[in-house]
């Protein structure tokens, strides 16, 4: 069988690539766009490494096929900031120093953005439990939530 | 995921068109709804399917309606879907809780309650609250549809009544009563992110006297699969829920759980915590009633 010829838009660009039918959005999204700010952790959804928006969702790309993505929008990391301009959650994450390694830090930008877009002033409980399926080795989280904090009051304005 | 042989992948619109795929494909088929089990299952070499035939695009399936007070969950209706439906989770606030805590948000924005039900884990998060409301499961097969009770759906360990050229549909809901609500409590080490060492769903109608009038009750992760817990129901039936009764309640909940040792927790203790985890389900419903 002939791979598969699939058209979506990645960061509201259109894009088509060829995919064997069991080949994950994760490893089409880094091997063939070569697109790596997206991560692969564990591939079994535990981690949120690989977490990117679909059709507005905040979903793994290691859990959805590339063949899926048809017709779709996929937000990733690399669509964050303006250019040389970071998104307030970037610059936030610097300043508080809320990564070490990373390898977390694209998942977590990616989820993070999500839940401000849906809850602009979320408490320190709602934001721990939205980013429970990001894991990070590193920083022991308080950072990381300190940060999405600090971001969120910076949007409010 | 590597593989030597080639699998395909169809996405058809129709129902119709999903059971003929299944009836006329060899090999192995699998259905795929948001993949979160199956996807899992294909990276550990567990799942190695010939056909993967994903459901997504059949409108029937991402249906989510109410008419005449009856709730259809389409099958691939996500996680996030259902939380978000807030008419819903004030009719059937027990399933929301089981699906709420289907893992992650990633995990909810593709996993469905449908696919949790097909997957039949005894740990399933959302089956003894779907079977506690007294939800059915639609099936569609090469001869038509049939509804059968999501208790008599599970049959096992990853066991359910489809037969292989048969899709789950949707989820149906009676018509919800009156001075009714339900809750679903899980006991996990982690608060979120783990596995059910025990559930309970519950639902509950009252009297405006105070008087349970009805009510059923579902446990999880203590046995094979979710089972009914019909003695339980019958303690509350007809009384007022005072503690003696509550006592009543939890014993014969205990008296039915038949868990297994395992590294998540023991026999001892998975029967204490279901009776415990059982009556903070039945305060939260009848909180949720008032
Ligand atoms: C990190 C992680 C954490 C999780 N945590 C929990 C948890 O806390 N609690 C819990 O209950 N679950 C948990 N799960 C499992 C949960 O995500 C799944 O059970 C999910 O609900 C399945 O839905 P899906 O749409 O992803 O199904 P899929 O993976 O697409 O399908 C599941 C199974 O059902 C079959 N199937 C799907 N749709 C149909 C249909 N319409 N008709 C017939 N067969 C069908 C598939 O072939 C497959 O065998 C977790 C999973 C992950 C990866
Ligand atoms: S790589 Fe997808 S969740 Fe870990
Ligand atoms: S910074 Fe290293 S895993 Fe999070």
């Amino acid at each position: 069988m002939t791979r598969r010829h699939i058209e979506a838009k990645i960061n509201g660009d259109n894009c088509d690539f060829l995919c064997e039918s069991n080949e994950t959005l994760l490893s089409v999204i880094r091997n063939q766009l070569q697109l790596t700010g997206t991560k692969e952790g564990c591939s079994t959804g535990d981690c949120g490494a690989c977490s990117v928006m679909l059709d507005g969702r905040l979903v793994c790309s290691c859990l959805t096929l590339a063949v899926e993505v048809e017709g779709k929008n996929i937000d990733t990391i690399e669509g964050m900031s303006n250019g040389e301009d970071l998104h307030i959650l970037q610059r936030k994450f610097l300043e508080h120093a809320a990564l070490q390694c990373g390898i977390c830090t694209p998942g977590f930008l990616i989820a993070a953005r999500a839940l401000l877009e849906k809850n602009p002033n979320p408490t320190e409980t709602e934001v721990r439990y939205w980013l429970a399926g990001n894991l990070c080795r590193c920083t022991g989280y308080h950072k990381i939530v300190e940060a999405v904090l600090d971001a969120a009051e910076e949007m409010r304005g | 995921m590597k593989r030597v042989k080639k699998m395909q992948y169809e996405s058809p619109k129709s129902i119709d068109d999903a059971i003929s795929l299944i009836s006329n494909s060899p090999g192995n088929v699998r259905l795929l709804a948001g993949g979160t089990d199956l996807l899992v299952q294909m990276q550990s070499q567990v799942a190695d399917p010939d056909l993967v035939i994903d459901i997504k695009n059949i409108k029937e399936m991402k249906e989510f309606k109410k008419e005449d007070g009856v709730y259809t969950v389409g099958a691939a209706v996500t996680g996030m879907e259902i939380i978000e439906h807030e008419e819903f989770g004030s009719d059937w606030p027990g399933v929301v809780d089981g699906v709420k805590l289907i893992g992650s948000i990633q995990i909810k924005g593709r996993a469905s309650m449908g696919g949790n039900l097909c997957n039949a884990s005894p740990a399933a998060d959302s089956i003894p609250a779907m079977i506690a409301s007294g939800a059915s499961a639609v099936i569609a097969g090469p001869n038509g549809r049939r509804e059968v009770l999501v208790e008599d759906f599970i049959k096992g360990p990853g066991k359910t009544s489809l037969k292989s050229n048969e899709i789950l549909l949707s989820v149906k809901f009676p018509i919800k009563k009156p001075n009714s609500s339900g809750a679903y409590l899980r006991f996990t080490p982690r608060t979120e992110m783990d596995i059910a060492v025990v559930g309970v769903g519950i639902n509950v109608t009252m009297s405006d006297s105070g008087i349970c009038e009805e009510a059923k009750v579902s446990i999880g992760a203590v046995a094979e699969k979710a089972l009914v817990v019909e003695d339980a129901a019958t303690a509350l039936v007809g009384n007022k829920i005072t503690d003696e009764i509550i006592e009543n309640f939890i014993s014969k909940v205990r008296a039915s759980a038949r868990p297994i040792n395992d590294k998540r927790g023991t026999v001892d203790f998975r029967i204490q915590v279901i009776g415990v985890i059982a009556k903070r389900a039945l305060k939260m419903a009848l909180e949720r009633i008032r």
